[in-house]
């Protein structure tokens, strides 16, 4: 937790100052029951009626000062808990959009988006309510017996006694309470997830005819709920009556002693009332302190997921790579020998593969999901770094590149088509800020998406929102095929990237993808046979491995995957026709 | 019937009854309640009598202040104990309601049509389930206490403080709820600040799941950049609104306590002045209290502020649950519907008609003629409707007229669980539970033996992987676990459906999300256990199709042909298009 203290380091003096000004209100808070003393001691004792009032006056003279102090000290925590809460976040993007594909994958996506946003939160309010309370509720404790002590030596005993206890007590229950209401939160999960899973599920829970048995496992799961909670309850019903209980019994206790001191006059009947308010401050203190632990518990668990986070260190970076300059000779890509496993993984999820493609070709690449297609084109932008073997784009490897030359040459459609909230064309000019209309137009009409677009009431203007719910599947898709190819890119990768679109669509995106793209290299990433057939080359990849190179007819006579993978999709006429 | 759950009156009611099995323990809750606040407010009393006895020096009656620590001691006790016992009735009506009605919503998820599922978020209905009955229990059933605890305090303290002196008690009962405008006050002016901050953050988070939720898509366009400047005109703003809203919030505290501090010196003034001039009728014991009641009459205005909009949110979250307890139910089977025990296979649609919304047609005059052991194939473009059969033929979905007979009987006529188990079903969203993968497996049929589960993953090709994984099959999987690929899900899949191997199935095929491999696997099962059984395919390969001795084709959810192959492709119509466009393009 104090790792992340650093980000106050812009906010210094608002750090000091805020917790300063809440220590001087308390210290106008400690002084009000010596005030009242005065008023009794003194002025009805004296039937001095100007001394009342002007006591009176500095008892509202400390309250105006304290509100005040009070504020002054709010204003300065909420600037520099806001100021922490925004440095945090800002560096906290730095770092994640660093972590490259393999952190992310065994971090989540959705992780970090919490990450980002909920632990952020919680870490901000947490900094708050410490720079307001921390110092406040110990000097008030401790403030308060000092107090006592300047009244009566020995009864300043116990308030020595209690408040240890007081402060015992309230650490105990919530030492007790707190892994409970943990566990309470985990079992609350299971309700969720069963929750969820019941309404995911609806149709194989009824087709088995298993809602009985769901059902009964969510009560027995909600009873159990029931149980935590009423234990965590009992436990924590026991705070208010026994710290009641410890601040009355110490007042009797003070009434006791206080009494037999009054009538040796050591103490006065003022001094008395005034202890009995120094009493009761320091439990409302102490109260004050226990809603802080559990504010700074909860900070403290976001803070070490944020750590966790700021500790994973991108395992790619192009540090020190500077400007590669091309060798027009050497072919678009090439594959040296590579072999490369997921982190954490044992097995490879590439053996030995290599290939070379010249610039302008059109390469297929078909295979089973675990066969490591996308693997191998995850390779080439450097989105992993191979565990052996060279990756070389334009004759050079892809470690020498920085990221943003590498990436600038390649042109991606990922599987899932994402697009961002703002219009077509933003979403259009991810690669190129400064691309015309005419090109965005150009690739918008090769990936079959110029037609509905222009269907649309603004056009290329038209707002997407949020996931791009406004769309359907496949013209998302087109979208994102428009995308890679806006900005001049040297290759394009199409990663299983036709699946929602209808057949004749797909027919048509190839053909043009076949006609149009002279000079850009195309990879084509498919399960289906007829998404490749007509490419310049297929890569047949089978668990990890190259099993075939080659063009269709070839590959369908010498490449055993390749032959099983077309006799199960292709018709008869078509395998006849074949060669 | 939603309306009914709007009015505050009537979900109140609902809740009663609800707690009506708890109402022994309500009363007796309400009368720790009481006991309470009354002991509670007796002690600053006993505390002022034992001040009056100790006016100074010589003075002091110890014999008078030894009875009233005694009593102290016992109010004190008193006042602990009652106060516990009531939190622990409380805990316990609270959590045993909010248990109930918890039991209640989740049984509804089963008994609601699957048009409601289909039809809402299933993240609106999780919450009402988690999130709003947790604000019940905080909301509703503790808010209720304290609000109780809280008007009591209110009244107590106003009728101890008139028993010892009027007019300063008039002081206090006048100044005080000054606390309470203030807090209005500031509240109502931070909403607007809080609204903005919320929505700031709204964007942030937007912005966020966007960014970070697909980091790959950044990183893949190097738009990392682009989305750190977009982030930090966002998080500017969510700086600049988030200090004024938590400023102006945190104001509240300070405020009150200013304006307690003022109650408090008034009470001091006016009490000294009362003790100086009222000739014994006011002494310093009395003024002690006062002061004391002053501190603690603010506290209980404070918290019923909180309380009533945490319970007004908290109505709202209970109406919203009782929505839910009250939407429409599945017709239950009828008393005297037919439980199906063997089925010849033949499965029959009379001039069905189907629509999910009446305005839309979908499905009209359908009729369809399965003989035992026949092969069904369903094709169509991606999203033209083909699970709709699913839910004709399952009854997912009830038709609109006509009926679907299976093995002669009308599936209307049938228990839905004995027509359900006649089937097999292995749909492509391959829904797992959280649980072992032998209790997946044996998920319809939670008696099977270990060989019985052995047995059915062998014929479904999944044993093998499974023995590889770390803990065999004991392993827990989930929907969301990702170490099995797609293709070893529906493997598991089709396992479960093997254990009892019902004599009519409903598959669904793969398309790219299963490898080929795998694929050919998931055939191999597949056309093993339609060996002799009666079976609808929604199918995506060429073989299937052409097996098929019968084929809908379907198109934005209408049933646009049906009959063999040969005969489609002879008529030229949407399936030959079909046909030509995936099979045999350029």
């Amino acid at each position: 937790m104090f790792r992340l203290f650093r980000y106050l380091k812009n906010y210094k003096k608002e750090s000091v100052i805020g917790p300063l000004f809440k220590l001087i209100e308390a210290c106008f808070e400690l002084a009000v029951p010596v005030v009242m003393k005065k008023i009794i001691d003194v002025g009805i004792v004296n039937e001095d009626m100007g001394y009342i009032l002007r006591m009176g006056g500095i008892m509202v003279l400390l309250g105006v000062l304290g509100l005040s102090c009070s504020l002054t000290a709010q204003f300065f925590a909420a600037k520099a808990s806001v100021g922490f809460g925004t440095a945090l976040r800002t560096d906290l993007m730095r770092h994640i959009n660093k972590l490259s594909y393999s952190e992310i994958d065994s971090i989540g996506s959705s992780t970090l988006v919490t990450r980002m946003t909920a632990d952020i939160n919680t870490a901000q309010s947490g900094v708050n309510i410490l720079l307001r309370l921390l110092l406040r509720s110990p000097f008030i404790v401790i403030g308060a017996v000092i107090m006592a002590f300047t009244f009566s030596v020995k009864l300043t005993l116990i308030f020595l006694i209690a408040a240890p206890c007081l402060a015992f007590v309230i650490y105990r229950i919530m030492s007790l309470t707190i892994p409970r209401y943990k566990h309470i939160r985990k079992t609350l999960d299971r309700t969720n997830l069963l929750t969820s899973e019941a309404l995911s599920g609806a149709r194989v829970i009824r087709a088995f005819s298993r809602q009985e048995d769901e059902e009964r496992e969510f009560r027995n799961v909600n009873e159990e709920l029931t149980v935590l909670q009423l234990a965590a309850g009992k436990i924590s019903a026991l705070m208010n009556p026994m710290t009641y209980v410890i601040v009355n019994i110490a007042i009797t206790a003070l009434i006791w002693f206080g009494g037999r001191a009054v009538l040796v006059g050591s103490i006065s009947q003022g001094d008395m009332v005034a202890l009995i308010n120094y009493m009761n401050q320091i439990l409302l203190a102490l109260l004050a302190m226990a809603i802080l632990v559990t504010n700074i518990t909860k900070m403290q668990a976001s803070a070490i997921r944020i750590n966790d986070v700021f500790d994973v260190k991108p395992s790619v970076t192009d540090e020190g790579n500077s400007e590669v300059k091309a060798d027009d000779s050497a072919p678009a890509v090439e594959f040296r020998n590579v072999s490369f496993a997921y982190s954490g993984s044992e097995e490879q999820a590439l053996s030995d593969i290599s290939f070379t493609v010249n610039r302008g070709e059109t390469v297929g690449i078909i295979g089973g999901t675990g066969s490591g297609k996308s693997t191998v084109i995850n390779l080439i932008p450097r989105f992993y770094d191979v565990s052996s073997g060279q990756v070389l784009v334009d004759g050079t490897d892809v470690k020498k590149y920085p990221f943003k030359q590498l990436r600038h040459k390649i042109g991606i459609v990922p599987q899932r088509a994402v697009l961002f909230k703002g219009t077509i064309r933003d979403n259009l000019k991810w690669r190129d800020k400064s691309a015309s209309d005419d090109e965005i137009i150009k690739a918008l009409k090769l990936a079959q998406a110029y037609d509905f677009v222009m269907e649309k009431p603004s056009g290329l203007d038209e707002q997407i929102v949020r996931d791009g719910k406004n769309l359907s599947g496949g013209q998302r898709q087109r979208l994102t095929i428009a995308r890679a190819f806006i900005g001049s890119p040297e290759i394009v990768i199409l990663d299983d990237s036709a699946s929602a679109l209808d057949l004749a669509t797909d027919a048509r995106l190839r053909k043009a993808i076949a006609d149009e793209t002279d000079g850009i290299t195309v990879f084509i990433v498919s399960q289906r046979i007829s998404s490749i057939k007509n490419v310049d080359k297929i890569i047949v990849m089978d668990d990890g491995r190259v099993s075939g190179i080659g063009t269709h007819s070839e590959l369908f006579n010498n490449c055993e995957v390749y032959k099983e993978i077309c006799l199960s999709q292709l018709s008869d006429e078509e395998v006849k026709n074949i060669g | 019937m939603a309306d009914k759950n709007k009015n505050s009156a009537g979900v109140l009611r609902r809740l009663m009854r609800y707690a009506s099995p708890y109402v022994p323990m309500f009363i007796l809750s309400m009368v720790f309640a009481v006991i309470t606040v009354a002991t509670t407010l007796y002690a600053p009393i006993l505390i002022g009598r034992a001040v009056d006895v100790m006016i100074g020096r010589d003075n002091v009656d110890l014999d008078k202040l030894t009875p009233i620590v005694i009593e102290l001691v016992v109010v004190v006790a008193v006042t602990a104990l009652s106060q516990w016992l009531m939190s622990l009735l409380t805990n316990k009506i609270t959590f045993n309601v909010v248990r109930d009605i918890r039991n209640d919503a989740f049984c509804k998820l089963d008994r609601l049509p699957l048009s409601h599922i289909d039809s809402h978020p299933h993240g609106d209905i999780i919450s009402r389930i988690i999130t709003d009955i947790d604000q019940i229990s905080d909301g509703l059933l503790m808010g209720f206490a304290q609000l109780f605890t809280g008007i009591c305090t209110i009244f107590g303290t106003i009728i101890f403080m008139l028993r010892i002196n009027l007019k300063i008690s008039l002081i206090v009962i006048l100044l005080t709820p000054l606390s309470l405008f203030v807090a209005r006050f500031i509240a109502k002016n931070t909403f607007m600040l809080f609204h903005k901050q919320s929505e700031a953050r709204g964007e942030m988070t937007s912005l966020v799941e966007e960014v970070t939720g697909d980091l790959k898509t950044v990183q893949a366009f190097g738009y990392e950049e682009e989305a750190e400047e977009r982030f930090e005109v966002y998080n500017k703003r969510l700086q600049q609104v988030g200090v004024k809203a938590i400023f102006f919030s945190s104001l509240t505290n300070p405020c009150t306590r200013f304006v307690n501090g003022l109650v408090y010196t008034s009470v001091g003034i006016f009490g000294a002045l009362a003790v100086m001039n009222g000739a014994g009728t006011f002494t310093v014991g009395n003024l002690s209290s006062f002061l004391t009641y002053a501190n603690q009459y603010t506290k209980p205005f404070n918290e019923i502020s909180g309380v009533i909009t945490e319970l007004q949110s908290a109505l709202a979250s209970a109406g919203r649950v009782f929505d839910l307890i009250d939407e429409k139910e599945e017709i239950p089977d009828s008393k005297d519907a037919v439980v199906l025990s063997e089925v010849d296979g033949s499965v029959e649609a009379r001039h069905v008609y189907f629509s999910y919304d009446p305005k839309v047609k979908l499905i009209e005059d359908f009729d369809l003629h399965v003989r035992p052991g026949e092969r069904t194939a369903i094709v169509g473009p991606t999203g033209c409707g083909k699970t709709t059969m699913i839910n004709l033929l399952m009854r997912f979905y009830d038709t609109d007229s006509g009926e679907i007979r299976v093995s002669g009987t009308p599936i209307k006529d049938c228990t839905r669980s004995s027509m359900r188990s006649m089937y097999g079903m292995v749909l492509q969203e391959t829904w797992l539970k959280t649980a072992t993968i032998r209790d997946n497996i044996r998920y319809g049929k939670p008696d099977a033996t270990e060989d019985e589960v052995i047995k059915a993953a062998k014929s479904a090709h999944c044993h093998g992987f499974i023995k590889r994984l770390p803990k065999g099959y004991d392993t827990v999987i989930s929907d969301a676990f990702s170490t099995l690929s797609q293709g070893q899900k529906q493997l598991l899949c089709i396992a479960r459906v093997m254990l009892s191997l019902p004599p009519m199935l409903i598959l669904d095929e793969a398309t790219s999300s299963i490898d080929t491999r795998t694929e050919l696997i998931v055939q191999r099962a597949f056309a093993k256990m339609m060996e002799g059984r009666t079976s609808f395919i929604i199918a995506h390969r060429l073989s299937t199709i052409k097996e098929a001795d019968n084929i809908i084709v379907m198109r934005s959810g209408h049933i646009v042909e049906q009959g063999t192959h040969d005969s489609l492709m002879e008529k030229g119509g949407f399936y030959s298009e079909l046909y030509n466009s995936q099979f045999a393009v350029e």
